[in-house]
């Protein structure tokens, strides 16, 4: 194992770099998108129930399919990183637009109703109370779709660009364990700890939640 | 979009090898195998630590350490250790099932309401009828959740069982790639959404006719 | 109050990713994209290879031996089946990779590899008519890869198998292993159906050439399996290879396959000079320390360049 370490580090130390820009990337962008798509989901109730089917549909599309097909639809090149982060965005939005809508749907009315009566607009309302409010099941969902896109990643590397996948199908072609060993074992300790930054972050802006555990 | 694989009459065959129907036999003998596997496994443990509340840090993190573990590389793992077979991939696949299934029957038990539980026990039931006729009743629509987006996560990732000579609806994923037929690969995708959603109606429906009606409040 | 401090830690959380993006920014995984596209003027020299054990190791000779001659390279490896890699190197994706003259004639030549072709020179010729536009061929290899069909010598026995011939009266009962790319090639399934007249009772897609069709063929999942000649796991399970008496395969020298916007005296010099020194023999040599003792790719693309006088 450390020969392979030591022979193999920059190949390692290249794809844990890549992963983290195929995995990470698009929870941002879809976490933006989500959260306008999400919020038209609450506004207009009737948008809810195929906001939430076609997420369902969205989510079940085989990554590898999507991995294959964007450069069809898109014309990017078919190597082109590009496609996984669109894929894995398509993934995040599909996941987090539902748990947006959840988050804002589970603020309890009294609360939306007392920011009216304190004379909160409807954009400020939802800036200012609502959202914040709805952060723990927004977070995480987050979380999930943080954790993942990082371990769908890999699945990249059967068309030629995955991270860490790259050792699963290196190790795998010459039935050789360690590259797959290290490859899931950094894919697992990368998820922990995106995990955890996130959980730290939800700690971080919603001390309140911390006040109230047991009375929930 | 072409569709010519999907629509062409030959590929819905069930007696030639590898038409869809047999792939889709074959992708739903994965994802039933993983599922009942997982649930055996998982049902039990996520029942007893909700019951118990012994072990919850467990339960909690335990869907989201399932979640991390990258399925194609568990898989080539075992393919690996263990040579070609079903045997890897149904390790793989029962990986994916257990965290929600755990997760959910664990959150299904934390979640009902204890003053039903204890009223159960002053009306003079004991510890296990308590468990199988108030408690397990109570939680199943949560634990259901939970089956069904495990149902869900498993039929589009037993697409991988392609990549390691398997059969399955990946084939047409690996293959169509391999050969360079889109068409091929569309169709792999629109049957395994479709499977997925089929499924999952299934399953929805499963669960109106199994939950209580007096916690679904249908005949309210 | 609240406000503040809401907005405050989302900043940071915005930061946070932001920070993270930029750790990796100096190879930007988007980069690829305009990098690629634009390879005519720019001296990066994108390398793919197919996805087996000897393509990545010949890719991995390529990209050194260009970095010897400071040619900037990028490695791209482990793409996938020809069919899949050519779309790649077409797109500008990449730009070089090595490739076997015979295999690639029947790719691209329409109808397969024309009639009489076999030798080296007759397939380099023939090559050279239906390359795509834009890219062209380097000096050829004297080192041959070949597919072959193998079987235990078990099944060889049983069956009194020599040559590819010899399947034909008890193939119904036989089940053969090969890429999944076989279904659909004439160097696969139809040419056997077409020139030798034989149909196997299943074909079973697994890799090319790789450790799955080895271990299907040692445990007897299939009896028959494609696998390349300069495979060591023949030797070292003691395999036979089925003679090829009409010749379904061709030569297969390995040859680079390059983008002519790539192409400059330097990149075909240096390639040139790898073709020259590369037989069957060392090919093999070298691979077995990949393949049997696990040694890593670059080092043993290393020691090949070092030990060829071409670093």
């Amino acid at each position: 194992m450390s020969t392979y370490l030591s022979n193999n580090w920059d190949t390692i130390l290249t794809a844990l770099r890549q992963h983290i820009w195929l995995a990470l990337l698009p929870v941002v962008i879809g976490f933006v998108i989500a959260l306008p798509i999400g919020y038209l989901g609450v506004r207009f109730p009737w948008l809810y129930h195929p906001l939430v089917n076609t997420a369902g549909v969205l989510y079940s599309i085989p990554s590898l399919a999507l991995f294959v097909f964007l450069p069809v639809l898109l014309g990017t090149k078919i190597l082109s990183p590009l496609n996984i982060v669109v894929a894995l965005t398509i993934y995040t939005v599909a996941l987090l637009s539902r748990t947006v809508a959840d988050g804002l749907r589970s603020v309890d009315d009294i609360i939306v109703q007392s920011a009216t009566a304190m004379g909160y607009r409807r954009l400020r309302r939802l800036t200012d109370v609502e959202l914040p409010v709805a952060l723990p099941v927004i977070l995480a969902g987050l979380r999930v779709a943080t954790v993942s896109n990082i371990s769908l990643v890999s699945v990249g590397a059967l068309i030629g660009v995955g991270g860490l996948g790259q050792l699963f199908t290196r190790g795998f072609q010459l039935f050789y364990l360690e590259p797959i060993i290290v490859g899931i074992v950094l894919s697992v300790a990368l998820a922990g700890l995106a995990d955890l930054a996130i959980v730290l972050l939800q700690r971080l802006v919603t001390p309140w939640t911390r006040f109230q555990g047991s009375a929930a | 979009m072409n569709l010519s694989y999907l629509f062409d009459a030959a590929h819905w065959s069930l007696s030639t090898d590898g038409s869809i129907p047999q792939l889709i036999l074959s992708h739903l003998w994965y994802v039933v195998l993983a599922l009942i596997i997982g649930t055996v496994i998982a049902l039990p443990v996520g029942l007893y630590i909700g019951h118990t509340g012994r072990g919850s840090f467990l339960a909690i993190n335990a869907g989201n350490a399932g979640r991390s573990l990258p399925t194609l590389g568990l898989l080539m793992l075992m393919v690996t250790l263990l040579g070609l077979g079903l045997t890897p991939v149904l390790i793989a696949l029962t990986v994916l099932v257990i965290p929600p299934i755990l997760t959910s029957a664990y959150a299904g038990m934390r979640t009902l309401d204890r003053r039903v539980v204890d009223a159960a026990r002053g009306m003079g039931m004991r510890p296990s009828q308590v468990l199988l006729r108030v408690e397990l009743p109570m939680a199943l629509p949560v634990m259901m959740s939970g089956f069904r987006s495990a149902a869900l996560q498993v039929v589009a990732t037993a697409t991988v069982a392609a990549a390691v000579g398997l059969n399955g609806l990946g084939r047409l994923l690996i293959d169509g790639l391999a050969v360079n037929d889109y068409s091929r690969v569309l169709a792999g995708a629109i049957v395994v959404a479709v499977l997925a959603v089929v499924l999952d109606l299934i399953l929805a429906l499963a669960q109106r006719w199994i939950v209580s009606p007096g916690l679904s409040g249908r005949f309210r | 109050m609240l406000r503040t401090r809401f907005a405050g830690a989302l900043a940071a959380g915005v930061t946070l990713a932001l920070t993270l993006s930029a750790c990796g920014a100096n190879d930007d995984p988007l980069s690829n994209d305009a990098g690629a596209g634009s390879s005519t003027g720019t001296s990066t020299v994108t390398i793919g290879s197919a996805n087996f054990a000897e393509s990545e190791l010949l890719g991995e000779i390529y990209a050194q031996a260009l970095e010897a001659k400071q040619v900037q390279v990028k490695r791209q490896f482990n793409i996938g089946a020809r069919e899949l890699y050519l779309k790649a190197l077409q797109d500008g994706s990449i730009d070089l990779l090595p490739e076997y003259n015979g295999a690639l004639l029947s790719a691209l030549a329409k109808g397969g590899a024309p009639e009489g072709v076999s030798s080296p020179d007759q397939v380099l010729t023939e090559l050279k008519k239906v390359l795509p536009a834009g890219t062209a061929v380097l000096e050829q290899s004297a080192a041959e890869d070949k597919d072959t069909l193998t079987v235990t010598s078990e099944t060889a026995t049983k069956y009194n198998l020599k040559t590819i011939e010899d399947l034909k009266p008890v193939a119904d009962k036989l089940t053969i292993g090969a890429g999944p790319e076989w279904q659909e090639r004439y160097q696969g399934l139809k040419g056997l159906e077409s020139l030798y007249g034989i149909k196997f009772k299943t074909f079973k897609p697994l890799d090319a050439g790789g450790p799955l069709t080895v271990n299907a063929l040692v445990k007897g999942q299939i009896d028959v399996g494609n696998i390349f000649s300069t495979d060591s796991s023949i030797a070292t399970n003691k395999f036979v290879v089925l003679d090829d008496p009409k010749n379904l395969y061709l030569a297969e020298n390995i040859i680079p396959l390059i983008r002519t916007t790539a192409n400059n005296p330097t990149v075909s010099g240096a390639l040139n000079a790898v073709s020259a020194k590369l037989t069957t023999e060392n090919l093999t040599t070298y691979l077995a320390k990949v393949q049997v003792d696990k040694q890593d790719t670059a080092a043993v693309a290393k020691a090949f360049l070092t030990e060829n006088g071409l670093v």
